[in-house]
């Protein structure tokens, strides 16, 4: 006979993620938004979104991140700062800064925002601009000088992958020189226009491993002056991340028109009905939902993760991932070296690097609205 | 190193949280629960009190003694990780 089971509480969310807007000035080629975006227009209003903040603070959730999309693109979003600070949130804004001008960071400030995380694509205004198919190089440096002569805490995020891994050591010393207390080195994940654009931005091994040593190198050198965070690429490891800490673990985001959803990509995967804040509550949601319920803890879990003795470390990995990968988002999360098809997620990089070195890859595909409406309407 | 007299970083947020009945220690995109002893601590660390003196009302409001060695051991852990300003 089995042991009898107890099923454990349910913690409430702690972090929500506000996605004001899908739209966006930049086209970056590793957005990790939806490919279909551009069909999808109808955002929640200024009390739509006070609502779901406060709804979902009375739960337990303390962090707040504004992001999109880029916020700035909504003209309510320093009342939504406002709000957040009042309930208690600590509160994020996570940008490209374009429109982050000096009259709006002045008013953030007053409203009670805590802290800017802004995007880079790289250290040169060649590779910034031809990623995220825009000249925003130099408005991008003028508003780090901003952020930080408004005394903000800062992160900058930039995203790695193929062209920009060797230019780590500029990046490192990008981030001296802004005086910023965090950076993010966010390797590429493949969701959403990452994975359109997977065979081009996949980097090698040999790179990887390089960029690796000089952020060690730095961390020595440089100690706490600035927190150096590297987010492994995981189709290099034998083990999968522990993706949003669990399904319906600690993240609760909102896309622009109230889906909510338990991570950022999850809309990838069929077959799931997430519930909007538009029709039901926020506690409805992430306690009663078949969604929030449908990877939480481990009941849901095949072979080889239902008997795993790391499942309650990884979770099986991401669940989008071994959607995309497998076909089945129940499946284990194919990066593990236990997944039987581990060997897929080794022939995509080596076939990526046979294109690479062909120069037979597919040309970059722009994260626009037009590429968004072909791609939608079921062209490639 | 810990400073002569402590203060919690501008850089950190400490807050009470009534949905899990603790301090948690807030920055970007990050959080920190705090135990309760961790809690009376930091909010003693003001920059008025000396080490000393965080000890003294520690051990009168607790009606304890000898705390001082469980107080240098939190606060060395919190300079590391950067919470003193």
């Amino acid at each position: 006979m089995d042991a009898p089971t107890i099923a454990s509480p349910i913690a409430s969310p702690l972090w929500l993620l506000a996605e004001l807007t899908y739209r966006c000035p930049l086209h970056c080629a590793f957005c990790y938004n939806p490919v279909d975006y551009a069909n999808q227009r109808d955002e929640l209003t200024t009390s739509e979104w006070i609502d779901t903040m406060r709804q979902a603070r009375a739960l337990g959730a303390v962090q707040l991140g504004f992001s999109g999309g880029e916020p700035l693109l909504r003209d309510d979003l320093e009342e939504l700062i406002g709000a957040g600070h009042r309930l208690g949130f600590y509160t994020n804004l996570i940008t490209s800064g374009i429109g982050l001008t000096e009259p709006r960071i002045a008013r953030m400030k007053e409203h009670g925002l805590n802290h800017i995380q802004l995007s880079f694509q790289d250290s040169t205004r060649e590779m910034n601009d031809f990623l995220s198919s825009t000249r925003t190089f130099d408005l991008k440096l003028r508003v780090a000088r901003l952020i930080k002569q408004y005394d903000y805490p800062m992160v900058l995020n930039v995203v790695l992958h193929r062209y920009n891994l060797d230019h780590v050591d500029r990046i490192i010393e990008m981030a001296l020189e802004m005086g910023v207390e965090y950076l993010e080195l966010a390797n590429t994940q493949y969701y959403g226009w990452g994975l359109v654009n997977r065979a081009q931005l996949m980097p090698t091994r040999e790179q990887l491993l390089r960029a690796e040593a000089v952020v060690n190198a730095y961390r020595q050198r440089i100690g706490n002056r600035v927190r150096i965070l590297f987010v492994v690429p995981d189709y290099f490891e034998e083990r999968p991340k522990a993706c949003m800490n669990g399904w319906g673990s600690v993240f609760l985001g909102i896309a622009p028109d109230g889906t909510a959803l338990p991570c950022h990509a999850a809309r990838s995967l069929p077959g799931i009905a997430f519930p909007s804040v538009r029709d039901f509550s926020v506690k409805d949601i992430w306690y009663a939902s078949g969604a929030f319920n449908r990877y939480r803890g481990d009941a849901w879990m095949r072979s080889p993760c239902s008997t795993c003795p790391e499942r309650h470390k990884d979770f099986g990995g991401c669940r989008c991932q071994a959607y995309a990968l497998t076909g089945d988002a129940a499946n284990a999360d194919p990066v593990c070296a236990k997944s039987p098809h581990h060997a897929d997620v080794q022939a995509i990089v080596m076939a990526a690097h046979r294109a690479q070195g062909r120069q037979a890859v597919q040309p970059i595909v722009f994260r626009t609205d037009a590429n968004s409406r072909r791609i939608g309407a079921g062209g490639t | 190193m810990i400073p002569a007299k402590p203060q919690l970083s501008r850089r950190f947020q400490m807050q009470w949280e009534p949905a899990q009945g603790n301090y948690v220690l807030l920055y970007p995109e990050g959080m920190v629960k705090l135990n309760g002893s961790a809690a009376e601590i930091l909010k003693r660390c003001d920059g008025q009190h000396s080490v000393p003196a965080i000890v003294d009302e520690l051990e009168a409001a607790f009606n304890t003694g000898g705390l001082r060695a469980d107080v240098d051991g939190f606060l060395h852990a919190a300079s590391e990780r950067g919470w003193l300003g």
